[in-house]
């Protein structure tokens, strides 16, 4: 049970377009530790689609095992929600979507879920394509089952019982780039002003976005030892710049100064500014990026914010050929080929 | 100088087997095809297994044709005529040829066979293609055909038939069809020039397969998830399973493209594995798509931890195991019905499946059709079990038949306005006590309807909960749902041949050996009552059955008489009455494995009954 909630700035009543207020995003009442990093999450979420005018009934939120994917439960309570098998909702959300496209996918997964058992389903979510937003929710950790090592744990850090970590960790976000992933990103759970427009423009992403957000587990990893604790992230993070988003519908010229930004198309038109501080940084070369990511390791800096951007990738259901009636809408006389057609069958067949 | 022959050779019409040996990956199987097709053709009931290793190229393959006009058409043991087209296999080829039956071998290289009770048919078939054929492959390929018209001639198979397959096969590509004829010429013409003609075993038209069709079970079945509306397939390749997704494919390609558009109206998805496999058409299913997997006993064993999600949340699916031989890795090319435990149970837990068994590819049609509403109206996975032999290989059936005026039944689904209407609602609510519940789809309704489907134990409102007295109440549920599920299935095909008979239990390819021994066992005065299993649950008409019989033999095909123990374990029925008959050496049963093991045993059981009765 969170006792501590994170706190939202807003004033709890304004409306969106929609009507909505945030509490109509809200979802059941979290039952991860105080202070969990991954219910700041949750708030974010439920922030971006708040601010984004998201219908909540359109949203399917999906899941593997971990606490990491008990979040889905406590935010946008008039979606639908899965929570499937360890390290399997790559698979799920696949299929899903394959049947109707016209919902937002919300996938949240945790390092165990995605680096380790579910790696495989992970890898081959983004080799297709599929249009939804992928969180994992990074602790470093296996939270649920009590503070083991993941394959996201940096060599040196330690355990709760301060044994040493012994292998080198999966970055997700770079591995991601070189499959072909068209949005990543990179955050902190702890850093709503970075987060939130992120979170934002991956929704507004058409193809696959992931979201490696570093999410302190406050029971298991939040010690000194650890490089996924609080303070550890709060003085290794550099940030690649700052991400704002522009909704559809307002001018988008008068966000971001000319001159220090690059700007980034959206599939739906809308826009995304990455304030640069490093002007040489182009989201938009996969070389680059990784390289960026990779100095910046080297240095012991994670670096944050958008990291990768590909605004003309095809979606599993462009590169399917799939019809834009949703499968799972399609009625009997388009489905069945009736008893003529079976009439014909039956002559080729003697 | 002719030596005269020392033995009798075999003779007769319509009523044989032959077996053709080849080199996997040398393209004999569509010209053995053409072979069987063209018996098909001329009205006498054929059955041609592909017997193959698990190898792509040079290993020893086989195809096997039984015709029988009676329609007997399970393995029969035995081979009358031989075509051996592969010196690898030669001594066991030829060892297997009956007292007085034929081989027929390619004499471009002569040799010299140990066996002098045989007809030897020499023709030079590669001399022939080298001296027709210029390009090295087509006279690779081309050898084959020329052996099917040489049989042409020698057993009196219709050249105008041979002709005809050919010209339809290569609609597509006419230019493919002059050099095939004249392959089948060069082989048919040698025989009529050089050979005796016609040998003792013949083919004679009969015209009885008048509302039959010849295809496989995979072929069928993903012909009857396009009938049945399936938009979503996802699969990883297996033997024997992968020809089913193909299957699916190729009718969906000719009938789910929309016109104007272009468009697919169905989907099909290569995984990365089994488990992704599975998770894609349970979340396809989730959504409300209708979604399949097709796959083989490995696959079914990485699928188990989805399956037991699917049936605790209540997803619908289906899932086609079309079974080989196991343990393990096994025999991938053999067939087995060894997976009937695994299916039934399949998953960690208190879990129990819906299966169907087809016995023949109409079965595999309708079964594969039907799979999808069962799976709708009882919210939980339905497997299709079917097997290798039956897969793979063309059977004779039944023409396939589709009711218009029927519509799909996609179960207790609530939509916008059934949701406007209601005050609450909850997923797992069993209003209707037939332990099934009302679904919803993500986006139907704004307000209401929506839920967290979940594998931990939930409420009837689908909120996770640790209270051990609600989720026993859940399993509970769910065994009142395999109840209703019982009266849903299709019931037992049962026989009954007379008073003191005993009974035999069986199921999908076992089928027609089953028929077969009956009629034999007949002509030995045992009389022997059928149940044709064809989906589990059992329902009541399956304890009658075993009710009314003192000794039961369950026919199948494993080692550890998996039917049997199913029946026993759901009915607590006495393993007396029930007698294991078994085989598991990979190749289809045989009628005469099921008439001696049977006979022996009645002989026994008789004799005691005598003692007892004086
Ligand atoms: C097949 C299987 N193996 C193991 C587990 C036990 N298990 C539950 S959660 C978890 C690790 C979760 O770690 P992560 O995904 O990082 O989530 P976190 O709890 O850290 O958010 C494990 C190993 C399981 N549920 N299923
Ligand atoms: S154990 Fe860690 S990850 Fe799990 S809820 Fe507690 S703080 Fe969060
Ligand atoms: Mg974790």
């Amino acid at each position: 049970m969170s006792y501590i909630k994170p706190i939202n700035h807003h004033p709890r009543l304004e409306k969106n377009k929609l009507g909505l207020t945030r509490r109509d995003y809200e979802g059941a009442i979290s039952t991860l530790c105080a202070g969990c990093g991954h219910d700041s999450i949750s708030a974010c979420i439920i922030e971006a689609c708040f601010q984004l005018n998201i219908e909540a009934y359109k949203v399917a939120k999906l899941s593997g095992i971990g606490c990491s994917s008990k979040a889905p439960a406590y935010f946008l309570n008039q979606s639908h929600g899965f929570n499937s098998v360890h390290g399997r909702m790559p698979s799920v959300a696949t299929g899903a979507n394959c049947a109707n496209g016209d919902l937002l996918y919300l996938g949240i997964s945790g390092d165990g879920d995605s680096a380790s058992i579910g790696i495989g389903q992970f890898i081959h979510a983004i080799r297709r394509q599929i249009n939804m937003v992928y969180f994992v929710e990074n602790n470093g950790t296996y939270g649920l089952t009590k503070g083991q090592f993941s394959a996201t744990n940096d060599l040196e850090s330690k355990n709760k019982y301060g044994e040493d970590n012994l292998f080198k960790p999966i970055d997700l976000a770079s591995m991601a780039i070189q499959l072909g992933a068209s949005y990543v990103a990179r955050s902190f759970s702890g850093d709503r002003d970075q987060l939130i427009p992120l979170i934002k423009g991956a929704i507004q992403h058409k193809g696959f976005a992931l979201l490696d957000i570093i999410s302190p587990c406050v029971t298991f990893n939040n010690h000194d030892s650890s490089t996924k604790s609080y303070d550890y992230i709060r003085n290794h993070n550099e940030a690649v710049g700052k991400t704002d988003f522009v909704p559809l519908g307002e001018e988008i010229t008068t966000s971001y100064k000319s001159g220090s930004s690059v700007e980034v198309n959206l599939h739906d038109g809308s826009k995304i500014a990455l304030e640069k501080v490093n002007s040489k940084f182009d989201p938009t070369n996969p070389g680059n990026s990784l390289n960026y990511i990779r100095e910046k390791s080297e240095e012991g800096k994670l670096l944050t914010g958008l990291l990768y951007f590909d605004e003309s990738s095809e979606d599993l259901h462009e590169t399917l050929n799939l019809t834009k009636t949703p499968l799972n809408q399609l009625k009997q006389d388009e489905l069945c080929p009736g008893e003529k057609a079976l009439e014909i069958i039956n002559e080729s067949l003697s | 100088m002719l030596e005269p022959k020392s033995f009798q050779s075999i003779e007769s019409v319509n009523d044989f087997v032959i077996k053709f040996a080849n080199v996997n990956g040398t393209g004999s199987a569509s010209a053995n095809q053409m072979f069987a097709k063209a018996i098909f053709r001329m009205g006498i009931p054929v059955s041609p297994k592909n017997i193959f290793p698990s190898n792509i190229q040079g290993l020893p393959t086989w195809f096997e044709v039984r015709v029988s006009e009676k329609g007997y058409l399970g393995q029969r043991g035995g081979v009358d005529i031989a075509v051996a087209m592969n010196p690898q296999s030669y001594s066991k080829d030829i060892d297997e040829i009956s007292e007085g039956g034929y081989l027929l071998y390619d004499s471009t290289w002569k040799r010299n066979f140990n066996r002098s009770d045989i007809n030897i048919i020499e023709i030079p078939l590669t001399q022939l293609c080298v001296d027709s054929f210029k390009n090295p492959k087509q006279r690779a390929l081309f050898k084959n055909i020329a052996y099917v018209g040489a049989l042409s001639a020698l057993m009196e198979i219709e050249y105008e038939v041979l002709e005809k397959i050919i010209s339809e096969q290569f609609a597509n590509k006419p230019s493919l069809i002059e050099p095939n004829i004249k392959a089948l010429n060069l082989g048919r013409d040698y025989v009529l020039d050089n050979l005796d003609y016609p040998i003792g075993i013949k083919l004679s038209r009969r015209n009885l397969l008048e509302n039959k069709i010849l295809i496989s079970g995979n072929e069928a079945a993903g012909l009857g998830a396009v009938y049945g509306g399936a938009t979503f397939c996802s699969w990883y390749p297996i033997t024997p399973s992968t020809s089913l997704a193909e299957g699916y494919e190729k009718y969906a390609k000719k009938y789910r493209v929309d016109e104007k558009s272009g468009k697919n109206l169905y989907a099909s998805v290569q995984a990365e594995d089994e488990l992704a496999a599975v998770g894609m058409a349970i979340g396809a299913n989730w959504n409300g798509a209708r979604a399949f997997t097709a796959t083989s006993g490995p696959g079914i064993s990485l699928m188990s931890e989805f399956l037991g999600l699917a049936y605790f949340a209540e997803i619908p699916l289906v899932i086609f195991n079309v079974q080989r031989g196991g343990p393990s890795t096994g025999m991938p090319t053999r067939t087995q019905q060894s997976d009937v435990l695994a299916c039934a149970y399949a998953s960690h837990g208190d879990t129990k499946h819906v299966l169907l068994f087809p016995a023949d590819p109409k079965d595999c049609f309708d079964f594969s059709a039907k799979a999808f509403d069962l799976a709708d109206q009882l919210q939980t996975p339905v497997f299709v079990v079917s097997d290798l032999d039956m897969g793979m290989n063309d059977w004779v059936c039944e023409k396939f038949d589709w009711d218009d005026s029927i519509s799909y039944n996609r179960g207790k689904v609530l939509d916008y306005e059934d949701l406007e209407k209601l005050e609450s609602y909850g997923r797992y609510l069993d209003s209707d006590n037939d332990g099934i519940c009302y679904r919803t789809y993500p986006g139907t309704h704004p307000e209401k309807g929506a839920y967290f489907t979940r594998g931990t134990s939930h409420d009837e409102y689908a909120r996770y909960t640790e209270d051990g007295n609600i989720n026993a109440e859940t399993l509970m549920r769910l065994m009142r749902k395999f109840r209703t599920a019982s009266e849903l299935v299709p019931e037992p095909l049962i026989e009954i041949n007379g008073e003191d008979s005993c009974g035999i239990i069986f199921y999908g390819s076992s089928k027609p050996a089953v028929l077969e021994a009956k009629d034999i066992l007949r002509t030995k005065n045992i009389n022997v009552d059928l149940m044709q299993i064809r989906s589990f649950p059992f329902n009541l008409d399956v304890w009658e059955f075993i009710a009314s019989h003192d000794r039961i033999y369950v026919v199948e095909q494993n080692r550890d008489s998996q039917m049997r123990t199913l029946i026993m374990a759901e009915g607590g029925i006495s393993a007396e009455v029930l007698r294991p008959l078994v085989h598991f050496t990979g190749d289809p049963i045989e009628a005469a494995y099921i008439v001696n093991k049977i006979s022996e045993r009645e002989v026994n059981y008789k004799s005691h009954k005598n003692i007892k009765e004086r």
